[in-house]
């Protein structure tokens, strides 16, 4: 995304809200996120028009009416598409992707996983509540395997799907985690993707107090023992440093005491955000009640985005063949002059 | 010595498998035609399977090129001349040669496991069968592979220039100088020159084939075609549609972003588009048919002219998106190429079964302009109609093609660049006093208003809009208000429309009422019927909604009107709901374009004659045609 520029004015949150009354349910973690989201654009220094909240269908995806930018709430699942299509015919603009995980993991899958694949400059925010909110409590491709809910009486019998290893598997060059209150790691990881040149995955574990409340509550109510932040080059620790993760046997992580009755912090894994992905994807796969929830940046990597090599097709052609005309497009091929008695050359 | 007989007009089909390349030798040969002066028309038939198993009746694939000294619009009824490679496809296509047409067979193939393959018990070149034919059976198979002696080509590489073999017979039989073709032969090869090589030994050896066998007693000659002065090229549906887009967004003063998805027979959109990256456009192949409508909305969001295109099914994928369009009102242009239908259908065959689709087939009332190209060579005015169209009146606009049209060409004069009117689209950058969907009063549109321009900043979306703020509205009043002015803004889109196209009087006996791919074949029966002294009048509709003007203006006025088209009767349902006249269906759904005679059949018999006393029902007053 372009530099901030030197501004005259300085943006505040405030400039950030539009005019619409905000129609979220009480006590929804949306209203955190966009608070967080409105303060953080501030204070990164973007440029209103030049950005842009495209979204599909959910609770979630309502969240660029509120924004005072440019927006589009598209239709279901669609959102990476018709972001895809903007970005690449309109390369210079700051794209943000608002999804759910009904909306981004199930109907419009496919949408995510290849502008991910792509690596268009998109900066994708996915709402985890593992809940179908707007239809009112249908369990979600996110959902643990045995939830009651609306469609499902007797408990879901889907495996759940996680949202950072699809990313990954998708060929992601961003992924990041964060709870929705956690206002201050949400906006150090919106500042990270806004600067990130490509595609980037952001999951927020995001509380729907009417149809899944507190499904998250395990993992936001106790961050020291039940959270795992990352810090670039730093041992896996949680609970103050007194508890990490290390590799185990067939690749498996497990959990370890730090200090002089465990292990030394050299022998837990260190976290590297520019590690090999099947470190990244060991971290992905580390979800409560088993582990601490890693929380930041787990992964990043330096790739060519589809819309520069796009553009550079273009550029390209335009040096060899020179600036298209019209004329010369229609004479193309085998072409042939009737003249006026008829002759033919 | 043979001699030389002139003709008017030779309509001629190459069929063989799949693998045989009758469609390169079909193309090759038009080329040859379109040098030599003719005028000419093209059908290439061909299954859905790229290479269906040898010999198998399914796997033929056919070619027909009708060349002519006069001006044609068909490619022709049916061929005077048949070349097959095979017995399965002297089976699939001897029905349709003429009485005494020219059947040349390459007997090479006429074995056991073919004739059996084919259904025939005995082989049909020698059991007289075929006496009412000129038949000329020619070893191709093995004369090709003789021709070959000595090169160091498997045998199977050697079969594979039989094509080429066929090619220069017929080369031989029309007059046609071998000079240009053996030069574009070396061209076509230049990465396996001695492939090329091969094919141009083939060429010749079946050219001399025909000079000294002494099989063929007569040389055709079909003299040129008088075209008016111009410069011309030949040219597919395909090409004219991706070249008109470029037209149209160059005369919008803009670039195309064209988003599709591979399907039959709208994929060589995507291929033409994608060489003319020097024009600034941008292609995307999207990873399936609803993304590439969703980022078409994407770009036109930001100011492209966005286009992507398909065939039925994958249309049926984008209509939630292209209801989207309607909601949003931005400018998207989205072509069905037609093939026959439901579902899979019949991918490689042709048909204008999609029309209500594209008029109706979303949820909510969301109306669209509809246009159709009606030739090849059309197809580059109607792109270049839809993408004004589009950014005009802030609206999707549907552009419906065929397999027909699409993969059919003809010879096409160069349009006058000079006169191709601007049509420049302005973005508004005024921030004072902008409402998203204020609108234009004469064209209805809302201002186009891209991102990146401060203090417009503006949210759109797919649930309804307060009519002017453009914020999310329940109001019913409201949603009334905007389902009308969405209906409106199609209906002035009239405004813009020219003269209807029209052949025949204001009045008369017979109205015939066509649209699309099928103009060529109506034009031709009617001119036919015309020169009879039949009063017939032959209406072909461009646009399809809104509705023609012009047609109003006429329709009462004929004792019979016939709706012709290649499906079971969507606008004729149309043009009766409106016009509460009873119109009569000319249909037929096979997958193939209608023949010239059969409309001539269905139209013939209501001319002179009095009206039906009663209101007849609808099958009683369907013209039925005849395959």
């Amino acid at each position: 995304m372009s530099d901030p520029a030197p501004k005259l004015v300085k943006l505040t949150k405030k400039d950030l809200e539009s005019d619409q009354d905000v129609r979220w349910c009480p006590g929804c973690g949306d209203y955190a996120i966009l608070a967080t989201v409105q303060r953080s654009l501030a204070q990164i220094g973007v440029k209103r028009e030049n950005t842009v909240f495209v979204s599909g269908i959910g609770c979630s995806s309502r969240f660029p009416y509120y924004m005072n930018t440019y927006g589009f709430h598209s239709i279901h699942g669609r959102a990476p598409a018709v972001a895809t299509g903007l970005k690449v015919a309109r390369p210079e603009l700051d794209i943000w992707v608002i999804t759910g995980d009904g909306d981004g993991l199930s109907i419009g899958g496919n949408h995510l996983l290849h502008a991910l694949r792509r690596n268009v400059e998109l900066k994708i925010i996915l709402f985890n509540n593992q809940i179908y909110g707007l239809t009112k409590g249908q369990y979600s491709p996110t959902s643990k395997l045995g939830t009651r809910s609306g469609s499902t009486p007797a408990g879901s019998i889907d495996h759940p799907v996680n949202p950072l290893q699809f990313a990954l598997g998708a060929g992601a060059t961003f992924l990041a985690r964060c709870t929705d209150t956690d206002a201050k790691g949400l906006g150090v990881i919106l500042e990270r993707a806004y600067r990130h040149k490509g595609s980037a995955l952001i999951e927020i574990l995001q509380n729907c107090p009417v149809f899944n409340d507190a499904i998250w509550d395990q993992v936001k109510d106790d961050p020291t023992n039940k959270q795992l932040p990352l810090v670039d080059g730093k041992p896996l620790t949680f609970a103050g440093g007194t508890m990490g993760v290390r590799l185990g046997s067939d690749l498996v992580p497990e959990i370890v005491k730090v200090g002089d009755d465990g292990v030394l912090p050299d022998q837990l894994l260190q976290h590297k955000e520019r590690g090999s992905k099947a470190y990244a994807y060991l971290l992905a796969g580390m979800t409560h009640p088993d582990f601490p929830v890693p929380v930041g940046v787990l992964h990043t990597e330096d790739k060519p985005t589809y819309e520069s090599m796009a553009h550079q097709q273009i550029a390209d052609a335009r040096a060899k063949q020179g600036e298209g005309q019209l004329d010369k497009l229609l004479l193309s091929g085998m072409t042939w002059e009737v003249n006026a008695d008829g002759t033919r050359h | 010595m043979s001699k030389t007989q002139e003709l008017d007009r030779v309509v001629i089909r190459f069929a063989g498998d799949s693998g045989d390349g009758m469609q390169l030798t079909g193309t090759e040969f038009t080329k040859a035609a379109a040098e030599a002066g003719n005028d000419i028309s093209t059908f290439p038939d061909f299954p859905a399977e790229i290479r269906a198993p040898a010999g198998s009746l399914f796997g033929v694939s056919g070619f027909q090129l009708h060349f002519s000294s006069g001006e044609i619009h068909t490619p022709g009824d049916a061929p005077d001349v048949l070349v097959v490679m095979n017995p399965a496809a002297l089976k699939t296509n001897l029905k349709d040669l003429v009485d005494g047409g020219v059947l040349i067979a390459n007997s090479g193939a006429f074995v056991e496991a073919n004739l059996k393959k084919a259904g025939y018990t005995a082989n049909p070149l020698e059991d007289g069968s075929l006496s009412k034919y000129q038949v000329h059976s020619v070893d191709v198979s093995h004369l090709t592979v003789t021709a070959l002696d000595g090169t160091a080509l498997s045998t199977k590489e050697k079969g594979r220039s039989k094509n080429f073999f066929a090619l220069g017979l017929v080369f031989w039989m029309y007059g046609r100088e071998p000079e240009a073709e053996i030069r574009r032969i070396h061209q076509q090869f230049t990465k396996r020159p001695e492939l090329g090589e091969a094919n141009v030994k083939v060429f010749k050896a079946g050219y001399h084939y025909g000079e000294t066998a002494e099989v063929f007693q007569t040389v055709y000659k079909v003299p040129p075609a008088k075209f008016a002065p111009g410069v011309y090229r030949n040219i597919t549906g395909n090409e004219a549609l991706a070249m008109g887009l470029v037209a149209g967004a160059h005369l919008a003063g803009k670039s195309v972003f064209y988003s599709g998805y591979p399907i039959t027979p709208a994929s060589s959109i995507l291929h033409s588009l994608a060489k003319f990256k020097n024009y600034g456009v941008m292609t995307l192949q999207a990873e399936d048919e609803i993304a590439a409508m969703g980022a078409a909305l994407g770009a036109a969001y930001g100011g492209a002219v966005a286009v992507t295109a398909s065939s039925g099914p994958g249309i049926a994928l984008k209509q939630e998106g292209i209801g989207l369009g309607v909601m949003t009102e931005l400018p998207v242009v989205i072509i069905n190429v037609q093939r026959g239908g439901p579902s899979t259908g019949l991918p490689t065959k042709t048909e204008q079964s999609d029309l209500s689709q594209a008029i109706y087939g979303r949820n909510g009332e969301a109306p669209v302009p509809v246009i159709a190209a009606k030739s090849p060579g059309d197809s580059f005015y109607a792109a270049v109609e839809a993408v004004k169209i589009a950014t005009t009146y802030m609206v999707p606009v549907f552009l419906l093609s065929d397999g027909y049209i699409a993969n059919g060409s003809e010879p096409w004069p160069l349009p006058d660049l000079t006169k191709l009117k601007r049509f420049d689209v302005e973005h508004r950058t005024e921030p004072e006093g902008y409402y998203v969907y204020e609108r234009n009063p004469d064209t209805l549109a809302r201002s186009w208003v891209v991102p990146g321009t401060p203090g417009l900043e503006h949210r759109i979306g797919g649930i309804e809009k307060d009519f002017l703020t453009g914020n999310i509205s329940y109001e019913p009043a409201n949603h009334e208000r905007q389902v009308k002015i969405r209906a409106e803004k199609v209906e002035r889109v009239a405004r813009s429309i020219g003269e209807m196209e029209m052949r025949g009087e204001t009045s008369g006996d017979v109205l015939l009422i066509g649209w699309g791919g099928t103009f060529g074949s109506l034009r031709q029966a009617t001119e036919e019927l015309r020169g009879q002294g039949k009063k017939v009048t032959h209406a072909h509709l461009r646009w399809l909604s809104p509705l023609e003007p012009g047609l109003e203006k006429i329709i009462g006025n004929f004792r019979h009107v016939v709706c012709a088209e290649l499906n079971s009767g969507q606008l004729r349902a149309i043009l009766r709901a409106r016009f509460l006249i009873d119109i009569k269906g000319l249909n037929k759904v096979q997958g193939l374009p209608f023949k010239v005679r059969e409309v001539i059949a269905a139209v013939e018999p209501l001319c002179e004659s009095k009206p039906a006393a009663t209101s007849a029902s609808t099958s009683a007053s369907t013209v039925e045609a005849q395959a």
